[in-house]
């Protein structure tokens, strides 16, 4: 599947769970500060790109956590006085490389912006390269 | 029964389907403000007797265990009222389950009761369900399930669905 398709596909299932305009889902345009989307809303998401994604040779299935860790904010090696550790930036790196970081301050209060559309469509892409290698 | 939006359920497949029926009845006080010369079932107690279907369903797959909320409603169709005397059918079917929640489908009918009338398929409602206890944590929830109380035991346990760990 290319990566226009992808995209098309993930475009998609937001408009379906957001009812947001097609012209709104942009690669920077964050689910949550600029789509609206609330924490059931991922789940919503999550079902229907599995959905979306699924073949019968190759169910498409993301965990819990998958998309974006929990437990974030309990753990005081990663988030000290609202902001997060450097062992906390470390962990967001290695467990979500499909989000961009770059010019995000470490505020925990933003930590939920960080999905974007392109996020979502590189969370997709990887998990499908990785399932075909 | 204050606040059950169903009146019976005639089906279950657990994990996959369950069926309910409502029976619309002019006695129900708030048809006689909805409208007063017109009474119609409203169509949000529509949505809340789908739901009620659906959560049931939800809730059977782990044994009434979890908490069960209503979360999001995704879509609703309704192309026909229903007035009293009319029986209405919601069909739920499970569409996706994890740990944190649910989505489900469920299919109106409406049969008018007239003679020979049958079931018409008059819209649809698909909703999100979560699981409580798995994504709010911090907020402070009663131990006990307090979504599977005593009214729903009732029409469960009529059901032969009572739910022994509630």
């Amino acid at each position: 599947m290319t990566h226009d398709e992808i995209k098309a596909k993930v475009a998609e299932v937001l408009e379906t769970a957001l009812g947001c305009d097609e012209d709104e889902i942009v690669d920077d345009a964050s689910l949550t500060a600029d789509l609206g989307a609330e924490s059931i809303d991922f789940l919503d998401i999550v079902f229907q790109l599995e959905k979306a994604f699924s073949t019968e040779a190759a169910p498409f299935k993301i965990d819990q956590g998958e998309l974006f860790p929990e437990g974030i904010m309990d753990n005081p090696d990663w988030v000290q006085d609202g902001t997060i550790t450097d062992q906390g930036m470390a962990m967001l790196s290695e467990r979500m490389p499909h989000v961009d970081f770059s010019g995000f301050d470490g505020s925990v209060s933003k930590v939920g912006d960080l999905i974007t559309v392109g996020a979502l469509v590189s969370f997709v892409e990887r998990k499908l390269q990785a399932a075909a290698a | 029964m204050r606040w059950m939006w169903i009146d019976r359920i005639v089906e279950h497949d657990p994990g996959a389907r369950l069926v309910a029926l409502k029976n619309v009845s002019l006695a129900e006080e708030h048809l006689h403000d909805h409208f007063p010369d017109t009474p119609i079932m409203p169509a949000a107690l529509i949505i809340e007797g789908v739901a009620q279907t659906s959560g049931i369903m939800v809730g059977a797959v782990n044994a009434f265990t979890e908490k069960v909320l209503l979360a999001k409603v995704a879509k609703v169709q309704l192309d026909r009222d229903a007035q009293p005397g009319d029986t209405l059918r919601y069909t739920a079917t499970l569409d996706r389950i994890d740990d944190a929640g649910a989505a489900t489908a469920a299919q109106v009918h409406l049969r008018s009761n007239e003679d020979g009338s049958d079931w018409e398929c008059i819209g649809e409602v698909n909703l999100m369900f979560s699981h409580a206890d798995q994504n709010m944590s911090g907020l402070d929830l009663p131990e006990e399930n307090f979504v599977f109380g005593d009214n729903f035991r009732a029409i469960l346990s009529a059901s032969g669905l009572r739910p022994e760990t509630v």
